[in-house]
């Protein structure tokens, strides 16, 4: 049953530009509250599909609607109740932090008073307040993403659409990021979000889509398709043409990655054990399945560009 | 038919201002040297031009040439503000900023953003007239009479150029190929729109051409005419032509910049 206070829905979604089809006819929903992450390769889709949802990209054919409202005919509406984290900053360098946030409040109809308010909450939400009067151009990499997401709050926003948020920050900036997506959680605001790291993905979505080549190609929860693609535990071992003979003959399922050969499994002690008689092996390094062994079974391990 | 498209006639919102504001906000933070260009330029120019090469001039239509040219000196000002800040402003604002991607994350609307920068543009224009003109005023070259209604015109005037202006910026490969209109449109009309002589010493389909298509030459006109003290009937045509002209290419920048961005 697919409930109906749904903050997203997408139906056959297509985005063309020109002969490239970026976004490959998809279909997903996003439940109010819900943290939901797209995930993929390069090229993906996932910026395009991000923007078709900002409204600020018309989509080619198919249905998408955010707040039940049709994205091609209730822009301002939509816009209303979203924040943006784009993927590339885009604060205005003509500005202060405090001025950029004062400015971006005016686009949403908010009073003066109001603004002054809310400004000074965000930066403190964004721990910016000592940074209240600098020069954005002046900030690191981690301060920027923080007065972005800090700007894409000060509407009040039900929804929250963040595309790379932590993208080229240190662990103690991802970290804070992480703890203000999940605060906003907690309010009841809904969040999308794309990310190349998958360990953030694991640990912040409830739901999530691998998308590759403009396709969805898995959807669920991650320890979910964790368990359905690769299951509780994977297995280590280095690479010799002996071995891949020898795994051949059991019947585990496994992966030649370069120098490396990942062997899934429910049973890592039941595997080392027959790895160990069976192939006479003794390195092996037993671990965790994550989400970053489904996400290199399903794309491969080509580069995109 | 394709040509259409460019005919649509856009949406105007009253959150265009929003746009105006922003680039106000950050005019108003280098105010004083944004004022400091129309405020030396006409002084400069006059002492130069008016009272230094004025002297081998002799009068033009019964008027000093320092007389003759001040008009103009405001009309190309008026030009100059707008074309440049809705060509490389505007640029700059729209590829290298992302400014307008950040506005259209809100309930700011393309059409909105583009709008608020030609009239901001304008703005630009009006705020160079309005500083130039006491300037000349106190030179004694501008009859008093009709001087304010040079401010409300230069408005006009400067929405024009900033129209044309953003046709090239949303036609424009990169911000370097913006020298082109300016080299080879602007240049030329600000020397052969009757700026810095009468346009009847022109061979006459010159004249032709330079009132069928500089659009400076009805600027000139209009000021000058307002500027001698004198509400001469023909100017209504100038006038006419203008706004004509301005609808004609706001619709089309407006459409061009959208063709551009929404993708
Ligand atoms: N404006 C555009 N014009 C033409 N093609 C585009 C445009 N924007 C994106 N594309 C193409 O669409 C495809 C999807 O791009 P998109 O930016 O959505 O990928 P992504 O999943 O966000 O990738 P990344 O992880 O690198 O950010 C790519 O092949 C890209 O080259
Ligand atoms: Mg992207």
């Amino acid at each position: 049953m697919v409930p109906i206070n749904l903050i997203i829905k997408a139906d056959n979604l297509v985005k063309r530009y020109n002969n490239l089809t970026a976004v490959d006819n998809i279909s997903f929903y996003v439940k109010e509250g819900e943290m939901f992450g797209f995930l993929g390769p390069n090229g993906a889709g996932k910026t395009t599909t991000m923007k078709m949802i900002q409204c600020v990209s018309p989509k080619t054919s198919g249905k998408l609607e955010v707040f039940g409202m049709d994205v091609s005919t209730h822009q301002r509406e939509i816009k209303k109740y979203m924040g943006v984290v784009p993927q590339e900053n885009n604060l205005d360098p003509d500005f202060t932090v405090y001025e950029n946030l004062r400015n971006y409040s005016r686009y949403f109809d908010i009073s003066m008073e109001e603004a002054e308010k809310r400004i000074e909450e965000l930066l403190n939400f964004v721990q910016l307040i000592d940074k209240k009067n600098s020069t954005t151009e002046y900030l690191s990499g981690g301060m920027k993403r923080r007065l972005v997401l800090a700007r894409a709050l000060l509407n009040n926003p039900r929804l929250i659409v963040l595309d790379e948020p932590t993208v080229g920050l240190d662990p103690q900036a991802r970290h804070l990021i992480w703890e203000k997506l999940r605060a906003l959680k907690k309010k009841g605001v809904t969040i999308v979000l794309t990310t190349h790291y998958l360990d953030e993905a694991e640990k912040l979505c409830d739901r999530l889509v691998v998308m590759d080549y403009g396709k969805i190609i898995v959807e669920g929860e991650p320890s979910q398709i964790i368990k359905d693609h690769i299951g509780t535990g994977v297995v280590e071992v280095d690479n010799y043409p002996e071995l891949v003979e020898c795994l051949q003959k059991s019947d585990s399922i496994y992966e030649v990655m370069g120098d490396i050969i990942v062997i899934y499994t429910n049973d890592p002690v039941h595997i080392t054990n027959q790895l160990s008689m069976e192939c006479s092996l003794d390195k092996m390094t037993t671990r965790k399945a994550t989400l970053e062994d489904v996400f290199l079974k399903l794309t491969g391990r080509k580069l995109r560009d | 038919m394709p040509y259409i498209q460019y005919l649509q006639i856009p949406e105007l919102n009253r959150r265009l201002l929003k746009v105006w504001l922003r680039n106000k906000d950050v005019f108003m933070k280098n105010v004083k040297l944004n004022f400091l260009p129309p405020f030396l330029e006409p002084i400069l120019y006059l002492l130069a031009m008016g009272f230094g090469l004025g002297t081998f001039v002799d009068n033009i239509d019964g008027v000093s040439y320092a007389q003759f040219i001040a008009p103009a000196l405001i009309a190309v000002s008026i030009m100059y503000a707008s074309f440049f800040e809705c060509t490389y402003g505007s640029y700059v604002r729209m590829y290298y900023q992302k400014t307008f991607d950040a506005i259209v994350a809100t309930p700011l609307i393309i059409d909105d953003v583009i709008a608020g920068e030609l009239f901001w543009g304008a703005t630009r224009s009006t705020i160079n007239a309005l500083v130039m003109t006491p300037v000349i005023l106190i030179f004694g070259l501008i009859d008093f009479k009709y001087a304010i209604l040079i401010i409300p015109f230069a408005f006009l005037g400067g929405l024009l150029f900033a129209c044309i202006g953003m046709c090239f910026t949303a036609i424009t490969p990169n911000i370097m190929a913006l020298n082109y209109p300016a080299l080879l449109f602007i240049t030329p009309m600000f020397l052969f729109s009757g700026t810095f002589f009468p346009l009847d010493v022109l061979p006459e389909t010159l004249q032709y051409f330079a009132l069928a298509f500089l659009p400076l030459t009805h600027i000139v006109r209009v000021i000058r005419t307002l500027a001698y003290g004198s509400l001469e009937p023909f100017i209504i045509v100038d006038v006419l032509w203008i706004l004509i002209a301005s609808v004609i290419f706001f619709i089309l920048s407006m459409n061009l910049m959208k063709k551009r961005l929404i993708i």
